[in-house]
């Protein structure tokens, strides 16, 4: 209805129109008819689930794929986009998913690169210098012009992306899931940088999966699944809720259900824990902490305040310099990792590449990865190789691990793949059921789909009585899972409080340092009247 | 899957081909025929029971030696000190060996392999230690036990094993200790020890590829971090890892004196073979079952230049050029990897 009302309307106030996409590869229907239309000047955003077809129409858009058919207008001109070049001639900027940059060269050499200011042969380095930086300065794109890009954070070698299609006069911008890579501060900063830049008159094309982010920053969304257009609709008048269920095709719920956690015995207590960092500093400083069977305790904090290290001292990683962890009654302190497994500690680790999975071995062997040596998946010496095959066909059908091999190697498969393989592995009650799970990152770069399911099962783990660490950057994961919430701030607990008596920014606040929010908060506890 | 074991598969054969082509450009500009000198080195390789027996005998050794240095890259170490630790198998187990009398040969000769194998897999546990609780790299500590190895097999075989005049050796073995021959052709003869080392080969393919400990191995050889979020010991498989690969080190000593002439330690024994095992494990890809084929290629390669150089006077150094570039190949297989990628793009653009 709406694409028929557009074919009357003067395309000159979209900086883009794509018209009836189709975009076939061998295997898939990666766009089909797909119409995305942007407004000049608006920051829009484009959402669906890994695999929806946003790259791809976006590849198209900057000429790095042609499309099978359809048509493409920008700012009204109808344009045949050949390839990068062409896109850049059009006034086209795109920030990839992942960065191209050269690693060994400075900031301003990559800006600068391909359109370098001369000097008779030579890089006019004052130039280029004074060139990145006044750029910098109009768009409020903090970057260390002098640094090399192997010493900078990734927040900003993305703000060096960015500069690099400035540089090159885009005027309409392309970022592709440039979140997914950033940290809550560091995507806060990026927001100013968008505002700034939409202030400035730029167009902007806003790649992402996080709802909150599309509701937080964009006038539009359009929602792809399966590679066609789902919905177009006005931020102000939508949910995540509702753009939930266009992405997925279903209702999902954001916000997991759950009922008053039934608590049990004190499952585990930490006391007086001290933890030094890989540099010999303290990174955890004097911990306590309890956690009862049937209980989820959520642990929040920046990341880089001690959250890490603690994990890592629990689960047998890491030394605890000081202090004491009991399991049901149990000192495991210092344990091996081997011992602490054996008491029932399962553990998803924060960082999957270094220590959840081996990618050189197939998915079936990653399944059984610490539990290796427990029958049934081995018994006298030798893997069981027929229950380990089965049982991996059956957790990879289950926790919807793609492609359904698992004789491929877990290194080939997508990052949210191998998420999804780790966390079915710790997860599943094979072959005995943990006591407690220390749980971290859970959902680093899965689907809301995917999330949904991970949540239930963590809440079901709850109701069967274990106990559940969970650590997160992710605010809204700690508020719909935890029954409790512990901030973390430079190495020490800064404060507990309770989802429901709390809000967003408060906590964010707490995450910086602020211990005034806790005491206020203590107050409105103590109110209970209203 | 399949594709992996295929591609496992073509990358030494296709690393062989080019050597051999390019080996055969050196053959043609000294004035030779590639093709006969080929010949007369297949010939002179398996060309009857002499030649093969020959060949067989110069493979076990180097199986051994393979196998003991290709286990250790697959537990993510490296050990460069087979040639230490076979020396010091040969040597202990030699000294069983002298002295076990006259037992039947039934026990007479596990018990002398056990003992060289301990004589190995102690020597190496030295650098495993030392990794395990002082980080000290193993490349470093097991050079230095090489020498230590080589000196003090020669302290025994002048002084405390010395026998007769002339070049130094030690008392010849018990009669009971000896390998049963198979094959005795002239002057060549040939023991069971080949055959003994096949079967460790394949236990050792079972081992990787099959038990729990095997897993383990391989995972801490792979990415130690996530071995040990699962519950391995990096220590532990440290220690166990060298300590395999020494013993299978020692078990080339050994069987080289239990099986081959005279039957005595002469202090530096090995030859150079201890290294020949590095070259073995590449080739072979760290894969027992390849190993064994890459063993029995250099010792064919080996016999055969011997009687490409007395027959087509073609200097045998034309094998170490040969081996050479197969090392090369295999080390640097991605560029076989891409050719072989660029002949499919041809292929598949033709479709396209
Ligand atoms: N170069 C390509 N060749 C073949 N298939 C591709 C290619 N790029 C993407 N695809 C497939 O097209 C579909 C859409 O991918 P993509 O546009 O990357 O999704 P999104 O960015 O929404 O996660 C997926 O099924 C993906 O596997
Ligand atoms: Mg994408």
């Amino acid at each position: 209805m709406e694409s028929n009302m557009k074919e009357n309307i003067d395309y000159s106030s979209y900086a883009v129109v794509m018209k009836d996409i189709v975009k076939q590869f061998p295997s898939v229907l990666a766009n089909d008819k797909v119409n995305f239309f942007v407004k000049k000047g608006a920051i829009h955003a484009l959402v669906g689930e890994n695999g929806a077809g946003k790259s791809t129409l976006m590849n198209q858009l900057y000429g790095l794929y042609s499309p099978n058919s359809g048509e493409i207008y920008i700012n009204g001109e109808k344009c045949k986009i050949k390839g990068p070049k062409d896109a850049i001639k059009y006034g086209i900027g795109m920030v990839h998913q992942h960065f191209m940059l050269i690693d060994n060269q400075t900031v301003y050499e990559n800006v600068v690169l391909g359109l370098e200011p001369k000097k008779g042969v030579f890089l006019n380095r004052k130039k280029a210098k004074k060139e990145v930086k006044n750029l910098s300065e109009k768009y409020g794109l903090q970057v260390d012009i002098d640094s090399k890009i192997e010493d900078i954070s990734v927040g900003m070698q993305q703000r060096v992306e960015i500069l690099k299609i400035l540089y090159r006069g885009a005027d309409i911008l392309i970022f592709d899931e440039p979140t997914a890579v950033l940290t809550p501060q560091e995507t806060d900063e990026l927001f100013e940088v968008m505002k700034l830049l939409q202030a400035r008159g730029k167009t902007i094309i806003f790649i992402t999966h996080k709802l909150y982010e599309v509701m937080a920053i964009t006038e539009k969304v359009t929602v792809m699944r399966l590679g066609k257009v789902t919905g177009e609709i006005d931020t102000k008048d939508t949910n995540p809720k509702q753009l939930a269920t266009m992405m997925v095709g279903r209702e999902v719920l954001l916000r997991v259900e759950k009922d008053a956690p039934k608590l049990g015995k004190k499952i585990l207590s930490v006391s007086n824990l001290w933890v030094k960092d890989n540099r010999r500093l303290n990174a955890v400083k004097g911990v306590n902490l309890e956690i009862k069977a049937g209980e989820i305790l959520g642990i929040a904090g920046v990341a880089g305040n001690g959250q890490t290290e603690f994990v890592e001292a629990i689960t047998g990683l890491r030394k605890a310099e000081d202090g004491k962890i009991i399991l049901n009654g149990i000192d495991i302190t210092n344990f091996s990792p081997l011992q602490i497994r054996e008491q029932g500690i399962t553990h998803i680790p924060e960082d999957r590449i270094k220590r959840g999975l081996i990618e050189e071995y197939p998915v079936y062997y990653n399944m059984i990865l610490g539990k290796h040596e427990e029958k049934p998946f081995s018994e006298n010496g030798f893997l069981n190789s027929r229950f380990i095959t089965d049982y991996s066909t059956k957790l990879v059908e289950k926790y919807d691990v793609r492609p359904r091999n698992i004789n491929m190697l877990a290194g080939n498969l997508s990052g949210g793949n191998q998420q999804k393989m780790v966390v079915a592995r710790e997860l599943d009650n094979t072959p005995s059921q943990p006591k407690m799970a220390v749980i971290s990152q859970p959902t680093r770069g899965l689907d809301i789909g995917a999330i949904e399911y991970i949540h239930k099962t963590i809440i079901s783990m709850r109701d069967k009585g274990i106990g559940i660490l969970l650590i997160s950057m992710e605010l809204d994961e700690i508020f719909s899972l935890s029954d409790r919430i512990i901030v973390f701030f430079e190495g020490e607990t800064i404060g507990e409080v309770t989802p429901d008596e709390i809000t967003r920014e408060e906590i964010g606040l707490m995450m910086a340092g602020s211990k005034n929010v806790f005491h206020s908060t203590e107050r409105g506890e103590s109110d209970e009247t209203k | 899957m399949k594709q992996n074991k295929l591609y496992a598969f073509l990358v030494p054969v296709i690393s062989v081909i080019i050597a051999l082509l390019i080996a055969s450009v050196i053959i043609l500009s000294v004035g030779k025929n590639p093709i006969e000198a080929y010949s007369i080195m297949i010939v002179g390789a398996f060309g009857g029971s002499e030649q093969i027996a020959d060949t067989l005998v110069k493979m076990t050794p180097l199986l051994l030696t393979g196998l003991a240095v290709g286990f250790g890259f697959r537990a993510g170490i490296f050990n460069i000190g087979a040639e230490g630790q076979m020396t010091m198998g040969a040597l202990l187990g030699a000294v069983v060996a002298m002295n076990i009398g006259s037992v039947p040969s039934v026990i007479a000769i596990p018990i002398c392999i056990i003992s060289g194998m301990i004589g190995g897999a102690l020597w190496a546990s030295i650098a495993g230690f030392l990794k395990a609780f002082t980080g000290a790299h193993e490349v470093i500590t097991t050079i230095m036990l090489n020498w230590i190895a080589v000196n003090l097999s020669s302290f025994m075989v002048t002084g405390p094993l010395a026998v007769g005049s002339g070049t130094p050796k030690s008392p010849e073995i018990a009669d009971s200790a000896k390998l049963p021959v198979v094959l005795k052709v002239q002057a060549s003869e040939m023991s069971i020890a080949i055959f003994i080392a096949v079967v460790v080969a394949i236990i050792m393919y079972v081992y990787l590829e099959k038990t729990t400990s095997g897993y383990e191995l391989k995972g801490v050889g792979f990415n130690p971090y996530a071995a040990e979020y699962g519950g391995i010991s990096i220590k532990k498989s440290i220690i166990m890892t060298m300590a395999i690969s020494g013993a299978l080190a020692g078990m080339a000593g050994i069987v080289d004196i239990l099986g081959v002439p005279p039957n005595r330690f002469v202090g530096e024994l090995s030859g150079g073979r201890g290294f020949d095992g590095i070259a073995i494990a590449l080739i072979g890809r760290n894969n027992p079952i390849g190993i064994i084929f890459a063993a029995l290629l250099i010792a064919a390669l080996r016999t055969g230049s011997n009687a490409m150089q007395v027959q087509a006077q073609i200097p045998d150094d034309i094998v170490s050029i040969i081996q050479g570039i197969v090392i090369f190949l295999v080390a640097s297989e991605r560029i076989v990897y891409s050719l072989m990628q660029l002949t499919k793009r041809k292929k598949g653009s033709a479709a396209a």
